[in-house]
């Protein structure tokens, strides 16, 4: 263990104290060394997979590089063009639009089908597997299912809509319904974020709950005093991770309107930031611009993130810091 | 932690060391050394990408490959083209050998120097390139070279459903494309709504896709011949804005696109058989799938799709073979470009089609090679009167167009200026922008992109 020796100092005088690498013993060094053997097929992985082409896409971003050409260097013309391309500007509010729709719509979403969860007993087992299988569907098949679903003529959504009177949108060939559809078909992949408030909502005491009800607080007061400053750890992660998603959505948009199967697009209105990514890497053969757009996708995400965690620490509760 | 560090750095510096090793140590020739000569006889693997499915055509064409080549043996990676597969495996330096990639595509994939040239190839192998139709092979040239060897020919004509036109009292040949106001009225007459949705579409005139078509029935080529975009062509301006009309008079953009994707069109209870839609123009290939469908009552019709002086044209679309830069076996590569194109070959795979014709029992729509002599023999030998005068009439539409249908022109910047008219008319559609104002930005962009490939 740690040792610290210290000399008594000379009256008036604080010596500051000396320190001496700790001595680690054997059994120390040879449980460090499993350690790094344990972690280190992430290590690498994430050396390989992740750190290496990220390196490599901030070192391409300074290029012109057409994948087949050696790249040639051209300074920061690739993060002028960012501003100067309008399509880059619109994928860019196309998905924040979509995030500003899903992040919240996904949240209570995910959130009213785990409350619900928490009440159906027995048949809890089956529901849980129920709402998490959706999780387990390619999202390409997920978005060739919900166009026929979305169908604005024929579609179940619409049909189901007209039960009630009320007469449906054109989701999928409409402009203004385009971003709205991405985010419903999004909202078919929030069982993983159910099972985390599942949870979370399992880990609030109940004590809490049966002494607000003597107090007389109705469901409402328990959900927002109680239930919601319990679980905002796990409220909080979700809304970071959520985000961090929409932000890079390209399964769905790219499948609904933009594969093989659609010969043209439907409006720009459905061009997401990660799509025209696509596009211009490996349609244009700008994989330098690609590079720089990608870039220019982290730094806004750091930034969202960064803000998001530096609001969130004033009002997120976590069980270990009591 | 500390001893950690060195292996660390040394594994970063290698990563980025290889990444842009990766990226920068191919050959930029873009030559065509070996590329099969005279007398070479090919063998090894010939790796083959892009050929996605095989029906009875393109079974007994590979096999009349493996027959004429023994001692080549093809892997073929089954699946569509895929820009994201193809250009990977090119940049790794570990491509196919033989890739089939739709035509369209070959301008901008020659300007990169993905592809290569192939004059070494169609010299060293005696590939007669005058058997392939004009408009194909103009669609695989860049700069006076050739980088595809071209393979199938789509046109199109109008299609009708006959029982459409009769319950609105509309003849045949008012399905037309000659006078727009006419087509217009024609199409009012033959469209139906229910709750102020279409129930029945009168002419869809095929937007987005067909717009290069309508551009040049109204005389505008939305790309020049030295590869620059037209896209704001006063010509292709008005041929958007009289699409655009014609789809509002039936319904309005979202309206008939929702109710087009609701059709099943490879169906038996496709669009004309459950009336939901009179007429389109449609490529060649859709006259096969419609055959199955007369058991369900299709009752087909068909007119020429014509300019605006009433002269049948089209655009042409179809895919070739082109050999990737770095392709390790491109002497293979090439004899199968050769031999899937050649006329024999081709009468092999119309005997093939025949027998699956009359296992069917039904009838032969022909078969569009983009070779000219194969086409020409095949339609002698095999097409005989089906007994129905709507598909006879079709097919003869059909190929009576081949001849005068034209190519867009190859671009260093084909793609680009592709994404660029199919963004302006959606949104021009979509009524985001005006036709001119869409086209305008549409060509503004493409020209940028072209000026750009121009300087290499």
């Amino acid at each position: 263990m740690a040792t610290t020796v210290e000399r008594p100092a000379a009256r008036g005088q604080v010596e500051p104290a000396r320190r001496r690498p700790p001595k680690r013993s054997p059994l120390a060094k040879r449980e460090d060394r499993a350690g790094w053997l344990f972690v280190s097929p992430w290590v690498l992985g994430f050396l390989i997979f992740t750190a290496g082409p990220m390196i490599a896409s901030l070192v391409l971003s300074f290029t012109d590089y057409q994948m087949i050409q050696t790249p040639r260097v051209v300074g920061l013309d690739n993060y002028r063009e960012l501003f100067d391309d309008p399509r880059v500007l619109k994928s860019l509010s196309n998905t924040f639009v979509y995030a500003a729709m899903f992040v919240p719509l996904g949240t209570i979403f995910a959130l009213a089908l785990a409350m619900m969860l928490q009440r159906v007993g027995k048949a809890g087992g089956f529901f849980r597997t129920a709402f998490y299988l959706p999780e387990m569907t390619p999202a390409v098949a997920a978005a060739a299912m919900f166009l026929l679903l979305l169908n604005g003529q024929q579609g179940l959504v619409n049909k189901v809509l007209g039960w009630f009177g009320i007469n449906g949108p054109n989701w999928t060939a409409d402009p203004n319904w385009l971003k709205p559809s991405l985010a419903a078909v999004s909202l078919w992949t929030v069982g993983g974020t159910v099972i985390i408030y599942l949870a979370a909502l399992n880990g609030v005491p109940k004590q809490l709950y049966e002494a607000a009800e003597l107090d007389g607080a109705g469901p409402v007061t328990r959900f927002f005093r109680i239930t919601v400053p319990m679980i905002s750890g796990a409220l909080f992660f979700t809304v970071i991770t959520h985000t961090i998603a929409s932000m890079q959505m390209f399964d769905q948009a790219y499948t609904m309107f933009y594969g093989p199967q659609q010969k043209a697009t439907a409006s720009d209105e459905s061009l997401v930031y990660m799509v025209y990514l696509f596009q211009n890497a490996f349609q244009f053969f700008k994989m330098g611009f690609a590079s720089a757009m990608a870039w220019l996708l982290f730094v806004i995400i750091m930034a969202i993130t960064f803000l998001q965690v530096r609001i969130g620490n004033r009002y997120v509760y976590y069980h270990g810091e009591r | 932690m500390k001893h950690l560090r060195l292996p660390v750095v040394l594994v970063a510096g290698t990563l980025v060391l290889s990444a842009c090793a990766g990226v920068g140590n191919k050959s930029d020739s873009g030559g065509s050394d070996g590329q099969a000569s005279a007398d070479s006889t090919p063998s090894g693997t010939l790796k083959v990408m892009g050929l996605g499915g095989e029906d009875e055509v393109g079974l007994a064409r590979m096999t009349a490959f493996k027959t004429a080549f023994p001692g080549v043996t093809v892997q073929n990676n089954k699946g569509d083209f895929d820009a994201q597969q193809f250009l990977t495996a090119v940049s790794s330096g570990n491509p196919p050998d033989a890739v089939y990639m739709g035509r369209n595509l070959i301008g901008t994939y020659a300007a990169k120097g993905a592809i290569q040239p192939l004059d070494d190839c169609i010299k060293n192998s005696g590939i007669d390139t005058t058997q392939y139709r004009e408009a194909a092979m103009n669609e695989v040239k860049l700069k006076d070279k050739i980088y595809g060897i071209p393979e199938f020919y789509t046109v199109s004509t109008n299609l009708i459903s006959e029982t459409a036109l009769k319950s609105a009292g509309v003849p045949v040949s008012d399905i037309q494309t000659t006078d727009w106001d006419k087509l217009e009225a024609t199409a009012k007459q033959l469209y139906k709504a229910k709750n102020g949705r279409p129930a029945r579409i009168g002419y869809d005139p095929k937007m987005p896709d067909f717009f290069p078509l309508w551009a040049m029935a109204n005389g505008a080529e939305i790309i020049k011949p030295d590869g620059s975009p037209n896209l704001n062509d006063p010509k292709a301006v008005e041929a958007l804005q009289f699409t655009i009309k014609l789809i509002n008079a039936q319904g309005g953009w979202s309206n008939f696109k929702t109710f087009r994707d609701t059709f099943d069109l490879f169906g038996e209870k496709n669009q004309f058989t459950k009336d939901q839609l009179a007429a389109f123009p449609i490529e060649n290939w859709y006259v096969n799938v419609l055959r199955d469908a007369r058991a369900n009552g299709l009752k087909l019709q068909s007119t020429p799709f014509t300019d605006r002086q009433g002269q049948p044209i089209s655009t042409i679309g179809g895919s070739a073979w082109v050999i990737p830069k770095g392709a390790k076996n491109p002497n293979a590569a090439c004899q199968w470009a050769k031999t899937l194109t050649a006329k024999e070959t081709w009468l092999k795979a119309a005997e093939a089609r025949m027998q699956t014709v009359a296992k069917d029992k039904s009838f032969f729509t022909g078969l569009f090679t983009g070779n000219k002599q194969a086409d020409e023999e095949i339609k002698a030998k095999y097409l005989k009167p089906s007994g129905d005068a709507g598909f006879d009439a079709a097919i003869k539409n059909y190929y009576d167009v081949l001849d005068k249908a034209k190519s867009l022109n190859p671009s260093a910047a084909g793609a680009e200026i592709d994404a660029a008219w199919k963004s302006a008319v959606g949104k021009a559609l979509a009524g985001s922008a005006t036709p001119q104002a869409a086209l305008d930005q549409a060509q503004s962009e493409a020209k940028t992109a072209f000026d750009k490939a121009s300087q290499g």
